[in-house]
């Protein structure tokens, strides 16, 4: 159950939160970005580092799981 | 294009386009594969680089230089401000064409380059890797390679699949936030820093001058502090206290991993470099010239092993880049987490104290000297970068 959910128009695609994911649970591309459900353990790592804070942490589940520019 | 190619190189970054120059350069075949539909672009960076750095690969340009540096200006919490005046000088590049040029370099030396392909997968064959999957123009593709070398930045997936362990630790990525700003009353050959818990803590933010009164100002916090508040607010604040008046002709964000170099950078048909291998200077979160020198390393191992066809010779990459650069970093990232922990009362007495050096011999070393006089246990530390 994905509970991280990517806030509309705040992504920069910048990688940061790629790089502290423990999973390999996030696809970026040139303006794409999208959390693989299946391997994301919701630890929220990805959360604390995002500069933008384009994402959050949501007690129930999310449906918005990618966003494109 | 090629069928196959000797070395493949994933990423047109400082770190991408050096490994490709440098493997091109022996004479054996190479590609470069490039997500973004343009090398350079965006510039997620403050762009400062020694001088010493950028002579050792190429001549300085003004085309690429926005400005020179030749002080540092070190602004304690309580505003105390500590100038050191250099010998050497530093850059503000123009990243947006330095690294342009530097693909172009690796392209006159035969290397080839394709933009807007995502690598999405490797292939491998009994625990090696042999080639890259990837997406152009909506078609999944595959090519093989004797040698795959990634170079795919702070976003690095490569080294995973290879099966390395490559992700940052939360608290050693620093996450950060630049605008580059006009109307920026600044010194223009200055470097300003700033420290504390009110502008970045675990952190610094920095003010470089790109010249015409615009610079690039940012700031960078660990994992930890971004638990509780964003790199971007941090930004907001500090922009709205100092530069009130000073319009945003770019803002982005962007992650630094301030670590050690991963335990290991190579591993059969895979090596990685630049901020994918965690290269950067993990005290002052520098990049540029340290990817720059694991990627030329990486390019002329990955020529080598193809040309004396003895694959396994590019696992010889881990020691080679610990004797150059690992090591030092180990020190300087033991540096860094001394550094880090300093109270906003330590930064203000340090500059306090060196504030009463006299002006002709405040160097570096002597602030390193008044910084340590305050935390003596980072003097071990210290004396062992000195020592080799
Ligand atoms: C805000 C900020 C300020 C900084 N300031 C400085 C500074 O002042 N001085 C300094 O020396 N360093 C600085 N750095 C660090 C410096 O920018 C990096 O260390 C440097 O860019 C690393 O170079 P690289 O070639 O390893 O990676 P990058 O320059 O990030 O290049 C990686 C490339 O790989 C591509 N790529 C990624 N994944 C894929 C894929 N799957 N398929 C195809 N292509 C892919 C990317 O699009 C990118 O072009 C700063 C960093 C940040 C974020
Ligand atoms: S979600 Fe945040 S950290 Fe991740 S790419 Fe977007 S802006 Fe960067
Ligand atoms: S919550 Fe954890 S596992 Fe999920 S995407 Fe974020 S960092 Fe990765």
């Amino acid at each position: 159950m994905l509970m991280i959910e990517i806030l509309p128009g705040k992504c920069d695609f910048c990688g940061c939160c790629v790089g502290v994911c423990p999973e390999d649970a996030i696809e970026l591309k040139e303006a794409e970005i999208r959390i693989i459900e299946e391997l994301c353990t919701n630890c929220c790592k990805c959360v604390w580092s995002c500069p933008f804070e384009t994402l959050k942490f949501n007690k129930k589940e999310t449906t918005r799981l990618e966003f494109e520019s | 294009m090629k069928a196959e190619y000797d070395v493949i190189v994933v990423g047109a970054g400082p770190a991408g386009s050096m490994a490709a120059r440098f493997a091109a350069e022996k004479g054996v075949s190479v590609l470069i594969l490039e997500k973004d539909r343009d090398v350079g672009y965006p510039v997620r960076c403050g762009e400062a680089v020694s001088k010493a750095g950028i002579e050792e690969f190429l001549r300085p340009d003004p085309k690429w230089i926005a400005s020179s540096i030749d002080k540092f200006s070190l602004i304690s919490p309580d505003g105390s401000e500590v100038i050191i005046q250099f010998s050497e000088t530093g850059y503000i590049l123009e990243r947006r064409v330095f690294d342009y040029e530097l693909a172009k370099m690796a392209a006159s030396c035969g290397a080839e380059i394709l933009t807007r392909a995502y690598v999405s997968g490797l292939i491998t064959e009994g625990g090696r890797v042999t080639g890259v999957k990837y997406q152009f123009r909506g078609e999944e593709k595959q090519l093989r390679a004797k040698v795959v070398i990634a170079a795919d930045g702070v976003e690095s997936r490569l080294g995973r699949w290879a099966g390395l362990k490559t992700y940052v630790d939360f608290r050693d990525m620093e996450s950060c936030a630049q605008v580059t700003a006009s109307n920026i009353k600044v010194d223009p050959n200055t470097c300003y820093f700033y420290f504390g818990k009110d502008v970045a803590p675990e952190g610094y933010l920095w003010v470089f001058p790109k010249g015409n009164c615009s610079a690039n100002i940012g700031l960078g916090v660990s994992g930890l502090t971004g638990k509780k508040r964003s790199a971007v607010s941090y930004l907001n604040s500090f922009m709205e206290k100092n530069f009130p008046d000073a319009p945003t002709l770019t803002s982005i964000a962007g992650g630094v991993p301030c670590s050690v170099t991963l335990e290991r950078i190579s591993a059969p048909g895979i090596m990685l470099t630049g901020d994918a291998a965690r290269q950067v200077n993990p005290l002052s979160g520098g990049g540029i010239i340290s990817g720059m020198i694991g990627g030329s390393i990486a390019g002329r191992i990955a020529a080598e092993a193809v040309i004396s066809n003895k694959p396994d010779y590019i696992m010889t990459y881990d020691k080679a880049w610990n004797d150059r650069l690992g090591r030092r970093h180990e020190i300087f990232n033991r540096i860094k987490n001394g550094i880090y922990n300093f109270s906003d009362e330590k930064f203000d007495s340090i500059a306090h104290s060196f504030l009463k050096v006299s002006k002709d011999k405040r160097t570096l070393g002597s602030l390193f000297r008044t910084a340590l006089f305050n935390q003596p246990s980072l003097l071990l530390d210290v004396a062992k970068v000195f020592l080799g």
